[in-house]
């Protein structure tokens, strides 16, 4: 009995390493904490009411910006390993298995585990409130795609010290990725992570584009939707269409795992290839839904803090749009290698190319919204300024990708590598942190501190030349990426190391910036205005941080930058004061359905990734009852009073 | 933070970067900058041509950027102007609308033309002779069919004569690629594709695999001598006298998981690579790379196979159990 036991366990958990033994150890301690805690501060119910069952859009923006600054975290260890194990040539730091399965959960935790929800967090927190809604189409599917992908990334994070990571690539192409070559539990866990929290970013693509086409505030034409609504527009009509050829792509690839189906297997009739297409298909969509969202913020914020109007807001609105359609015809330029004929690679080529024309009328735009503007340096515009040198450069060496023939010394190596660091570091996260900078304040009433936040910024983007611009020197030099180790003879060594050194320092600046929260929470200069920064948008004309219901009365809109004009117009005197008078307001309730129908969704996945179909039947049962006691669920809203809105919004020191 | 000066800083620095990559291309390490054949020449003028385009948008772009944004500064003194509404120019939008349109057609043209001209034989005046490849869990199996010849993780060409090599694979994709000679192209199971390469002169080169395949990938590195003519033919009499043949055994031995030494084979068994496709083709002309005459040549083999499809298939299913390796059939190089 205890040797079948022992014989299990040595099989489960991950064993050998004294870096994962010491990670389970830290796991272990940091549960334990948790629950003492909550248990020693009796907040277990808080946390059940105020976070697990909220449908409040704001609670679960901030929800999944937690997570996405932890897996953050977690896929930046992962790289500064990997930077470790390169620094030098034959090092034996990492050995194969442990580097390949590294670079894997690196790729797939900061795209589909850190880029995604930081951007849903931020879709979340603004939307709305930009809008002029009280809160998403759908809060209680909005609650769904949360849990569904904080369980879909748990799972896959617990391929960590259970059953072995992935290490097939972040695409796991097959075959590498089928049985033959990965067998064990690792790529299910990729397959299952991605899966259900795929399902998630989804809904949450349907929900948008629902929120966005039907809540608007009156007046507020489609024409007149703020530059970061109109991207969010963009990023998720390509969501809906790009988020179903993933699930059933990775569907079809565990069927040839779990039911030896031969979709993609390279003998039995299978073909390999199928898999690139279609992974790519959705692969290459994806960079720009994470990208174009960051487009919507940088307009905001030059605007903002250049206090002039966004230039060009038509051709912004056609460009980003226009991403969206052609994202969709440039994806096998992810594989001009495959030998196909030249027509087929000319094709790609050229539409891939096209690209960069409405990515270029972008930059030209932001920087004559800046030219005769009045320009602050706050912490989202250096982001902001930051990002345009770096885009430029990387969007120029995508160009240099295109060229096909090119893009064959070019393919697969560091080159490329650097490439996409530079586009998705300079216009992700870049992006993205001007955006959590910019509507920090909104969400939790204060500013972040300026001095750690220069720190952090300046770590950020000395650490980002320091590390990437070698790594173009290191693809001409023939440096191939996914190698685990070199010898002394190729001449990588130097840059490498410099390369590792840009990696630690941009490690150093996201430390500044967990010391910068944490520093802010109790020393940030407090919002008392509501509009920290001057801002010209629906969301700064309510108090920081947002009341649950958003907005006590309803905007009428007239114009795009509806606040700037009520500001403006208050200034010189021609604002006409209308008459308010408050209503009740139609709130959804809060729903523990969401929650428990992705913890049965996570022990359905955690069936599938073993096999064991028992309980992989057991969490399907699961999830199929809670959708029925769902549609039994009539008492699902309700109506805030007016004295209550009164009484919170003078507490926020507005009368009405 | 003094705003205003640091974007100018930063654009130096990028600029300093971009230079030192330039400069440092005359050194020899930069393999990719240092064309050794026609296709990599046809390459390296390529890249650099969309380095000049893109320099075009780059340098001017960033210039303006750290003008536009030390210009308009938010500071008591700035007396610069301030439209606040100045929102459209329909003027400005059409030349930045049409900039980026010029670059892209003529990059373009560029592209079309030399994705057409690298499907053919670079060298119209010499005979490519043609070279197999098969990429194999963790090593390269070169087979030379017109000398009947093998090699593993090691190549020797002749110097001044285009090779055609005909790429397969029988394990997880590879890409085949010598930087100094050309672009790499893709080793794929079932699939013969074809990629032309010329060294100009003699010269040694390294060529590997590109794309992630497993444990022992980052060892998938050969060397590639070129030699003159006579030299080549010497060095295949050499292994012709000298070397142990083939047989199909020591194929299947070689095409198990693990690391391999430098090997030389005074012959291979008949018809080996074309086997190896067919293997898991599956009687389908599945093929996505070649041109027409070396589909037809596949179509030709195909033939030859699918009377005995039985026989066929029972080879499928053994090739099947054994890449059942567990990870750790490793050669001692690689564990630590």
């Amino acid at each position: 009995m205890w040797e079948s036991l022992k014989e299990f366990a040595s099989w489960f958990f991950v064993t050998g390493d004294p870096l994962i033994y010491g990670a389970m150890v830290s796991i272990a301690l940091t549960m334990v904490a948790i629950v003492f805690v909550l248990t020693k501060y009796k907040k277990w119910g808080w946390l059940w009411r105020e976070w697990l069952t909220t449908v409040d859009h704001k609670r679960i923006g901030i929800m999944y910006l937690i997570a996405s600054l932890l897996m953050l975290f977690r896929g930046g260890v992962d790289a500064l390993l990997m930077r470790v194990q390169l620094a030098f040539p034959n090092l034996e730091f990492l050995h194969s298995d442990h580097y390949n399965a590294i670079f894997t959960t690196h790729g797939t935790i900061m795209i589909l585990f850190m880029a995604m929800p930081m951007m849903f967090g931020l879709f979340n927190m603004v939307v709305p409130l930009q809008l002029g809604a009280r809160d998403v189409a759908y809060p209680f599917l909005n609650a769904v795609s949360f849990w569904l992908f904080m369980f879909g990334a748990m799972l896959f994070n617990l391929s960590f010290v259970i059953g072995g990571s992935p290490d097939a690539g972040w695409l796991s192409y097959p075959p590498l990725s089928q049985n033959d070559f990965s067998p064990g539990p690792g790529q299910n866990f990729w397959i299952w992570g991605i899966q259900i929290s795929g399902i998630g970013s989804l809904a949450t693509g349907i929900n948008f584009i629902v929120t966005i086409l039907k809540m608007r505030a009156p007046g507020m034409k489609l024409m007149k939707m703020p530059m970061f609504s109109w991207s969010v527009f963009s990023s998720c009509v390509m969501i809906i269409l790009a988020f179903p050829i993933l699930t059933v792509t990775i569907a079809l690839l565990y069927l040839d795992r779990f039911a030896g189906a031969h979709f993609f297997t390279m003998d039995g009739g299978g073909n390999p290839m199928m898999y690139l297409n279609l992974i790519w298909m959705w692969g290459h969509p994806e960079v720009y839904i994470v990208v174009v969202p960051a487009f919507g913020i940088f307009s905001e914020v030059v605007a903002t803090f250049a206090k002039k109007k966004l230039f060009g807001y038509t051709s912004m609105v056609a460009a980003v749009m226009g991403i969206a359609i052609l994202s969709f015809f440039t994806w096998a330029h992810h594989f001009f290698t495959m030998g196909t004929s030249a027509n087929v690679i000319a094709f790609f080529a050229i539409t891939t190319m096209l690209i960069a024309i409405p990515t270029g009328v972008k930059i030209f735009n932001w920087l004559f919204t800046m030219y005769r503007g009045k320009i602050s340096f706050k912490q989202p515009m250096m982001w902001t300024i930051a990002f345009i040198p770096c885009f430029v450069v990387g969007g120029a060496t995508g160009v240099m990708l295109s060229v096909a023939p090119a893009d064959y010394q070019y393919h697969n190596s560091y080159f490329l590598i650097a490439h996409f660091h530079q586009v998705l570091i300079g216009g992700v996260v870049f992006g993205y942190l001007a955006g959590i900078y910019y509507w920090w304040p909104k969400l939790f009433g204060f500013k972040l501190d300026e001095k750690l936040g220069a720190w952090g910024f300046w770590l950020w983007n000395i650490g980002f030349y320091v590390c990437f611009m070698p790594q173009y020197a290191l693809g001409f030099m023939g440096m191939t990426r996914r190698y685990y180790t070199y010898g002394w003879d190729l001449g990588w060594e130097p840059l490498n190391l410099v390369s590792t050194v840009g990696a630690f320092l941009m490690g150093a600046g996201f430390v500044f910036q967990v010391w910068q929260i944490t520093y802010s929470i109790k020393h940030g200069e407090r919002d008392t205005t509501g509009d920290p920064w001057n801002g010209r948008t629906l969301e700064w004309s309510i108090p920081s941080p947002a009341p649950f219901y958003n907005f006590a009365v309803v905007p009428q809109v007239k114009e795009l930058d509806d606040f700037w004009r009520v500001k403006e117009e208050k200034a010189n005197g021609t604002y006409k004061e209308e008459p308010v008078h408050l209503e009740p307001i139609h709130m959804p309730k809060n729903s523990g359905l969401p929650f428990i129908m992705s913890v049965c969704w996570f022990i359905a996945g955690f069936g599938f990734v073993w096999e064991w179909t028992w309980m992989a039947v057991i969490g399907m049962v699961g999830v199929a009852l809670v959708m029925w006691a769902r549609s039994f669920q009539y008492d699902t809203d309700y109506y805030v009073p007016v004295d209550e809105v009164r009484r919170t919004e003078a507490s926020l020191g507005r009368v009405y | 933070m003094s705003g205003g000066k640091w974007p100018r800083r930063l654009q130096l620095a990028v600029l300093a970067a971009l230079a030192s990559i330039m400069l440092a291309g005359c050194g020899s390490d930069y393999v990719v900058l240092n064309p050794k054949g026609p296709v990599a020449q046809t390459q390296y003028d390529l890249i650099m041509i969309s380095i000049i385009l893109c320099s075009i948008i780059i340098i001017p772009v960033i210039a303006l950027t750290a003008f536009i944004v030390y210009r308009y500064r938010d500071t008591p003194n700035n007396k610069a102007t301030y439209k606040p509404n100045w929102a459209h120019s329909t003027k400005l939008e059409v030349i930045w609308w049409s900039i980026p349109i010029v670059i892209i057609a003529i990059l373009g043209y560029f592209t079309v033309r030399d994705t057409y001209a690298l499907k053919e034989n670079p060298n119209k005046e010499v005979q490519p002779m043609v070279i197999q490849v098969t990429s194999l869990d963790w090593k390269w199996l070169f087979t030379y069919p017109e000398q009947n010849i093998a090699t593993v993780n090691y190549l020797q060409i002749p110097a001044g004569v285009p090779v055609q090599f005909q790429i397969s694979a029988e394990a997880p994709m590879n890409s085949f690629w010598v930087p100094e000679l050309g672009g790499q192209i893709y080793a794929m199971a079932g699939m013969t594709t074809e990629l032309y390469l010329q060294a100009d002169h003699p010269g040694e080169f390294q060529g590997r695999g590109a794309n992630f395949t497993g444990e022992g990938f980052a060892h998938m590195q050969f060397n590639v001598k070129a030699t003159s003519q006579d030299e080549f033919d010497q060095w295949v009499k050499e292994v012709k006298g000298t070397t142990p043949a083939m047989s199909k055994e020591d194929y299947e031995q070689l095409r198990k998981p693990g690391l391999s030494e430098v090997l030389t084979y005074s012959s291979f068994p008949e018809g080996l690579f074309e086997e190896i496709v067919s293997k898991y083709s599956h009687g389908h002309p599945m093929e996505t790379g070649g041109s027409m005459h070396d589909s037809m040549h596949m179509d030709g083999d195909k033939k030859e196979s699918a009377p005995g499809s039985e026989a066929g298939e029972k080879k499928d299913e053994s090739a099947h159990s054994t890449h059942h390796m567990p990870n750790t059939a490793m050669t001692p190089v690689m564990s630590h």
